[in-house]
């Protein structure tokens, strides 16, 4: 009998279900490779699968390539305003303040990068899609002045669909503005190097992104004036495989390099120290 | 191929056909008909006032694009004398989208360039509709360059819907093209002065733009992108005239708005009737303000120059801190 007899177990709490946080895993937009967050983030939210260089976000750029604990932003209380009573502005605006943070469509903090003073703007394609309005233009502005006062290098990684429409002709006219801080740069030898990122294109592209001393890309972003949609429209056919790409550009002769990401670091470090006259870093002595 | 005529602008082009019908009818017959022409000509100029007073942004934006409007060369012919039309990038090729070249206002070496449209579909072909590649902005480069070394005024005429997009101009670097002006004319040591004569279109306009002052004539337009392109990518529709008209004034591109904006420093009033209607008056309303102008800027040392027409640009936008 007690051979069959069922051994009477206490009774179990119900089981524990194993709480998997929904962000636990990432599917790469590119080929489809699904992995752990934690390893996309480790690689430079870069698919370890097909080097898809993935869209991130401004914070976590920076955290990147500066120094920890080096990052200081600058800028943080300019807010955009609806200077022409756009339709729909103010509401966008108040979305994607809400759903991207507060430094609008850049941002601008000064830093180290291995040691080397930098300021450094990066653009930020989740806030209403990287458009440069008067804010932008603005950061711009006042962070190559600070550039200018203490002869520190400017970095500005772009990621932009243009100018901002709701803004005008004052979106327009920022890339002027940009363009005479520039030249300001370079009038005192201060150099600045630009890197585009995915996308970079209309107003953006057509005013600092193209006016580095140095001008590098991420493999894979695309590259150009007019987006690959209006050239198309006007050409009524497809356009070449890769047209617009960091590739093609390079190709072409307009971006010196294309970097992969986790290089990235180190090329702005090496390239800082050959246009300030520095001694390179341990890593790239005489071999 | 005549420009077509305007839709609001069909009461003055019958009532200009009936006075010509009289002056014809006169002239056949050896009739005097100043009396009765007089009347006529009295309500003409009414009807041009009363349609000209009230311009929606949109029929604005058709009044710039009017063929019958001066270009580039008839501005050069009709204020300028002694022009000499310089060619090429020496890159790549010539771009007739741009024209430049020495010429004289009142007397006075300057160099000159603009846009350039055309009037029927063959000079449209010839100067792709005013939308030049990237070496037409490395021309204009050149020719700024060039002025700067000869200590040489620049003026330039805008007219443009935009820098062209197609395969050639990107490969070609187009962001590029446009992007070096905006910095060469940041720091270029002599005086340059903009005039938006008709359409002023996004970057491929302010690629001749950045300027120690820029005007706008009364009837043109300045804008981040086209009514229609604005219009096509909010609402979904760029060919309604409903929504072009909602993106015509959403915009904020009529002479009045940029200069409440303050990014143009002056409006050059046209005739009445727009200037099509007079080229020789908009010509010398044009001269007359260059050269004004031009008299103060020649009293700034070259340094000074530069850096208030940086900090003119500086200024530019609106936001709140």
């Amino acid at each position: 009998m007690a051979w069959f007899r069922k051994e009477k177990k206490p009774p179990q709490p119900p089981r524990q279900r194993l709480e998997i946080p929904r962000d636990t895993w990432e599917k790469c937009e590119a080929c489809g490779h699904t992995d752990i967050r934690d390893k996309f983030l480790r690689n430079f939210n870069v698919c370890p699968e097909c080097d898809y260089h993935r869209r991130m976000r401004a914070h976590d750029y920076a955290g990147m390539l500066l120094d920890e604990g080096s990052v200081l932003e600058v800028g943080v209380e300019l807010r955009s305003t609806d200077p022409l009573g756009f339709p729909d502005y103010p509401g966008r605006l108040k979305r994607a303040l809400a759903n991207a943070g507060d430094s609008d469509a850049i941002l601008t903090v000064s830093g180290t990068l291995e040691s080397l003073p930098v300021g450094l703007g990066i653009m930020d394609f989740a806030f209403m899609g990287g458009s440069m309005g008067s804010v932008v233009g603005e950061k711009i502005a006042r962070l190559g002045q600070r550039c200018l006062e203490r002869k520190h290098p400017l970095v500005i990684i772009s990621a932009s669909g243009g100018a901002r429409m709701q803004e005008g002709v004052l979106s327009l006219m920022q890339m002027a503005k940009a363009a005479a801080v520039l030249s300001q740069l370079a009038e005192r030898r201060i150099p600045y190097i630009s890197v585009l990122t995915n996308p970079t294109t209309g107003g953006v592209s057509a005013s600092y992104a193209m006016l580095g001393d140095a001008i590098l890309a991420e493999p894979g972003a695309v590259i150009g004036f007019a987006g690959p949609r209006v050239i198309k429209q006007t050409l009524g056919q497809d356009l070449p495989e890769g047209f617009q790409t960091a590739e093609f550009l390079l190709d072409k002769g307009m971006v010196d390099r294309v970097v992969h990401r986790k290089e990235l670091r180190s090329m702005l470090s090496r390239l800082m120290r050959h246009m300030t006259g520095r001694p390179a870093s341990a890593g790239y002595t005489e071999a | 191929m005549a420009a077509p005529t305007l839709e609001f602008e069909r009461p003055i082009v019958d009532l200009e056909r009936q006075i010509d019908e009289l002056r014809r009818l006169a002239g056949d017959r050896d009739l005097d008909v100043a009396a009765e022409l007089a009347p006529l000509e009295q309500k003409l100029k009414e009807l041009r006032i009363a349609i000209y007073r009230d311009l929606t942004p949109l029929q604005r934006v058709q009044v710039a694009r009017n063929a019958k409007r001066p270009f580039t060369l008839d501005y050069i012919r009709l204020a300028f004398s002694d022009f000499v039309e310089l060619h090429g990038d020496r890159a790549f090729r010539e771009d007739a989208a741009i024209v430049g070249g020495w010429a004289r206002l009142e007397g006075e070496t300057v160099m000159v360039i603009g846009h350039q449209r055309g009037r029927d579909t063959k000079e449209n072909i010839k100067r792709n509709f005013g939308m030049p590649h990237p070496e037409g902005y490395r021309k204009a480069l050149r020719l700024m360059k060039l002025a700067e070394r000869f200590q040489v005024p620049v003026i330039t005429l805008i007219d443009t819907p935009g820098a062209w997009a197609g395969l050639g101009a990107e490969e070609r670097g187009q962001s590029e093209a446009i992007a070096r002006n905006l910095f060469e004319m940041s720091q270029l040591q002599v005086p340059i002065l903009a005039t938006v004569i008709g359409e002023g279109g996004s970057g491929g306009a302010l690629a001749l733009g950045v300027a120690d002052r820029v005007f706008m004539f009364e009837n043109a337009v300045y804008s981040v992108i086209t009514i229609e392109g604005c219009a096509a990518i909010l609402w979904k529709d760029g060919k309604s005239v409903e929504m072009r008209d909602k993106a015509a004034s959403a915009l904020r591109i009529t002479a009045h708005d940029l200069f409440d904006l303050r990014v143009i420093d002056e409006i050059i009033p046209e005739p009445v009737g727009g200037a099509h209607s007079d080229h020789d008056a908009t010509a010398t309303a044009l001269k007359e303000t260059l050269v004004r102008h031009l008299d103060e800027l020649k009293k700034l040392k070259p340094e000074r120059l530069v850096r208030k027409r940086r900090e003119k640009f500086m200024h530019m936008g609106q936001f709140i801190e």
